[in-house]
């Protein structure tokens, strides 16, 4: 292999060229769009070139912000999202993305800067060993050491982050790599020779499902994010009414199924509802494609699908049968699997009663919220923002009680409308992420649901917005506190409330003024109603501060610990 | 339980670094690990011994190991008739009136001094980690005064045999 890769490269045209420049150039063979990125000391001869370049920049107001733009185009455009930071502190304020990319499968090539390669290692003027904090929260993470490298590296970098499981790739680049001038070929063949994702599942597995499903007399499907990534939720409908079988989504699956469809049941885990998860409990066979039986969706693995035959679609091994042990594993994409499925066209299920069920369970316990007078309840404030924009909105959360009531009140008729942080739960996400997904799809309706508390994480972001005139539409839930933390501590800390509570609050009415962005308090239902209608349609970014109500929690809720059997406050 | 489980790497910066990584953000504990050139330019080959309580992490460990861009191959070997063998060094305390009786324990477990100083000797031992276990032991009580083992390497044995017994071994 080392022989071939010697050979090709004889053979192989070559330029003699600078670092930056060869950067730029396989930035613009991968067919980059925008770079979000930071400049500083050891990326200025990258910054250099990206003068002349004309690949679009976007310069957030903080590099996690940065990353965090990335990760949402990342989402919305099923393309990489290009990062570059620069060294020491750069690098490691993109830390935080990269642990939540990793964790949610984006797909993102991230840049640093390092010191030149001479003073490697001396703790020279914003050196920190990136390569080494964030070899665990990377797909794979690498430095430049020769400039003949750059091309190939590059194109490795953009072919691991973007096939197989989708993952964060960081390319450590030193100051002299990128200034100085090498001879590099033109055309660089990758070889990875250690990464060789299987796409094409096993058919003898695939036959074990088909028969498993012409047995099962309570079968239901869990689609996770695995079916956004492999764009075949079309399939996913097809193969679902063929078979006659009724889907649940995990938080990161929304919209993999048409929410309206009478076969969803609905979001599955800790704030799921209950026909979601009652069927994940009482199911005989639960067909799992594309999701991780992450601890939020399963809740105590003990009374998880106890009866269970379980099978599981992942294009990653290491997936299966990590948390839950697994009967039919089929390794490989989820639209190939899918395809299988559907080509097989298995006897159906027969499961009337359990299709019964399920329609009694849905009509008896939906999701459900007490009007409290003029009181604004957050759940009524997402219905209007469903309402307000058809459903097709992009919804981008930040992490709380309203990424929750996003998840439960916009229902999704289509695929890659949804963006949250949500293996991490990074607060922060939501007003950057809305950035990169607003940059992706310049046309779509971008709604950026976030806390009170996210916001103030990211609120230096408000620039960009402004700047690129992104008609991103930001509606705040202002409950003044960390919603979340604070139901917690009501439930299980004996309303102990420690620093959940933020009373102190700068007017976000106010503060959206400085930086020339429209903005709206908004107290009562009449009042959203009328500003939503002013505003919504428009292409000018605008704040709305919704004032909820303080102390409205999320239910269904299962405690920590419980099974999905255990919900508690499944009805008025 | 232990397990043997050897992996080919390619021979890049940090690869060593990604895998002992691995074992510790998933709370797996090494027990010992080896590396080192192998016959083919740019790849390592790691053995590593680990101690899980069930199959079921054996299983997490080695198909996370897979998923890592640069390791070209895992297998666990300990089902597998195996040769394994680990390198210890062992500076003992050996004043005149005890060299000999500690002469005699190296014959039988076929190690060899390699240095001899007026108050102490160095003994390398090769063999299984049992067998260096047990010569340990018989040693400390004359006083061993440094100690220092490579951890196990290991390869399968070139012929299988059917239905072998788990963990059977030839000193």
């Amino acid at each position: 292999m080392l022989q071939e890769a010697a050979f090709t490269e004889v053979k192989a045209e070559k330029q003699t060229a600078n670092g930056a420049d060869l950067l730029l150039d396989s930035l613009k063979k991968e067919k980059v769009e925008v770079i979000f990125g930071y400049p500083g000391g050891a990326v200025l001869p990258i910054y250099d070139k990206i003068y002349d370049c004309d690949i679009f920049h976007v310069l957030p107001r903080h590099e996690q912000g940065g990353i965090h733009a990335a990760e949402g185009y990342a989402r919305i455009s099923g393309k990489a999202g290009v990062v570059i930071a620069t060294s020491g502190p750069g690098a490691t304020n993109i830390v935080t993305g990269l642990a939540d990319a990793m964790m949610d499968s984006l797909p993102l090539v991230v840049f640093t800067g390092q010191v030149a390669t001479g003073v490697i290692g001396t703790d020279a003027f914003q050196e920190a060993d990136i390569l080494g904090i964030t070899t665990p929260i990377t797909k794979y993470n690498c430095q430049v050491r020769n400039i003949e490298d750059i091309p190939r590296i590059v194109k490795e970098a953009f072919h691991i982050a973007t096939t197989g499981r989708p993952g964060p790739v960081l390319i450590d680049f030193p100051k002299d790599i990128a200034a100085g001038t090498g001879e590099a070929p033109v055309d660089p063949e990758i070889s990875l020779p250690g990464y060789q994702p299987t796409i094409e599942p096993n058919y003898l597995q695939i036959r074990k499902l088909t028969e498993a499903v012409s047995r099962a007399k309570k079968p239901v499907i869990l689609a996770g994010a695995g079916v956004l990534f492999a764009k075949a939720s079309h399939l996913l409908q097809e193969y679902a009414q063929q078979q006659n079988i009724p889907v649940v989504n995990t938080l990161l699956g929304l919209g993999s199924f048409p929410a309206s469809h009478p076969l969803s049941l609905g979001l599955a885990g800790m704030h799921g509802c209950y026909t979601a998860n009652m069927a994940l409990y009482e199911c005989d066979l639960l067909i799992n494609i594309g999701a991780r039986f992450d601890d939020r969706l399963t809740g105590n693995l003990k009374h998880f699908a106890p009866n269970a035959t379980v099978a599981h679609v992942d294009i990653d091994p290491a997936e299966i049968g990590k948390n839950v042990p697994t009967a039919i594993p089929i390794v490989g994409d989820a639209g190939e699997a899918l395809k299988m499925l559907i080509k097989q066209e298995g006897k159906k299920p027969e499961h009337s009663q359990w299709m019964e069920k399920l329609e009694g369970w849905k009509k008896e316990y939906p999701y459900w919220y007490e009007e409290e007078g003029s009181v604004l309840k957050p759940q009524r404030v997402m219905e209007m923002l469903y309402e307000q924009t058809n459903g097709d909105a992009i919804v981008v959360t930040d992490v709380g009680q309203h990424q929750m009531w996003a998840a439960q009140y916009y229902p999704f008729k289509n695929p890659d409308r949804w963006v949250t942080s949500g293996g991490l739960g990074t607060m922060g996400f939501g007003l950057p992420a809305a950035i990169g997904a607003q940059i992706a799809e310049p046309s779509a309706r971008v709604v950026a649901v976030l806390g009170d508390a996210g916001f103030q994480m990211s609120t230096q972001e408000l620039a960009v917005i402004r700047e690129l005139n992104l008609p991103v539409k930001i509606a705040i839930f202002n409950n003044q506190s960390l919603g979340m933390v604070r139901q917690w501590q009501q439930i299980f800390y004996e309303e102990r409330y420690a620093h959940s509570k933020i009373p102190s609050q700068p007017s976000f009415v106010k503060l959206a003024d400085a930086y020339d962005i429209k903005a709206y308090q908004i107290t009562s239902e009449a009042e959203a109603k009328e500003i939503l209608e002013q505003v919504m349609e428009n292409d000018e970014p605008v704040l709305l501060d919704f004032r909820i109500a303080e102390n409205e929690n999320v239910y269904p809720m299962i405690a920590p610990g419980k099974g999905l059997h255990e919900m508690v406050g499944v009805k008025k | 339980m232990k397990r043997i489980i050897t992996l080919t790497v390619l021979n890049r910066p940090g690869v060593l670094n990604r895998i002992t990584n691995l074992f510790s953000k998933r709370n797996y504990n090494i027990e010992s690990i080896s590396v080192g050139h192998t016959e083919q330019e740019g790849i390592s080959r790691i053995t590593c011994v680990v101690n899980v309580e069930n199959d079921g992490i054996i299983e997490q460990i080695t198909k996370q190991l897979n998923k890592q861009v640069d390791v070209l191959k895992v297998a666990d070997i300990s089902d597998q008739a195996v040769v394994a063998r680990e390198l210890a060094l062992i500076k003992v305390q050996a004043p005149p009136q005890t060299r000999n009786e500690i002469y005699s324990l190296i014959e039988p477990f076929r190690a060899s001094v390699i240095d001899v100083g007026k108050e102490s000797l160095i003994i390398q031992i090769t063999g299984e980690s049992e067998k260096i276990e047990a010569f340990i032991e018989l040693i400390k009580p004359y006083g061993i005064k440094e100690l220092a083992r490579t951890g196990t390497t290991a390869f399968p044995r070139s012929s299988q045999r059917l239905n072998s017994a788990k963990n059977y071994s030839i000193v």
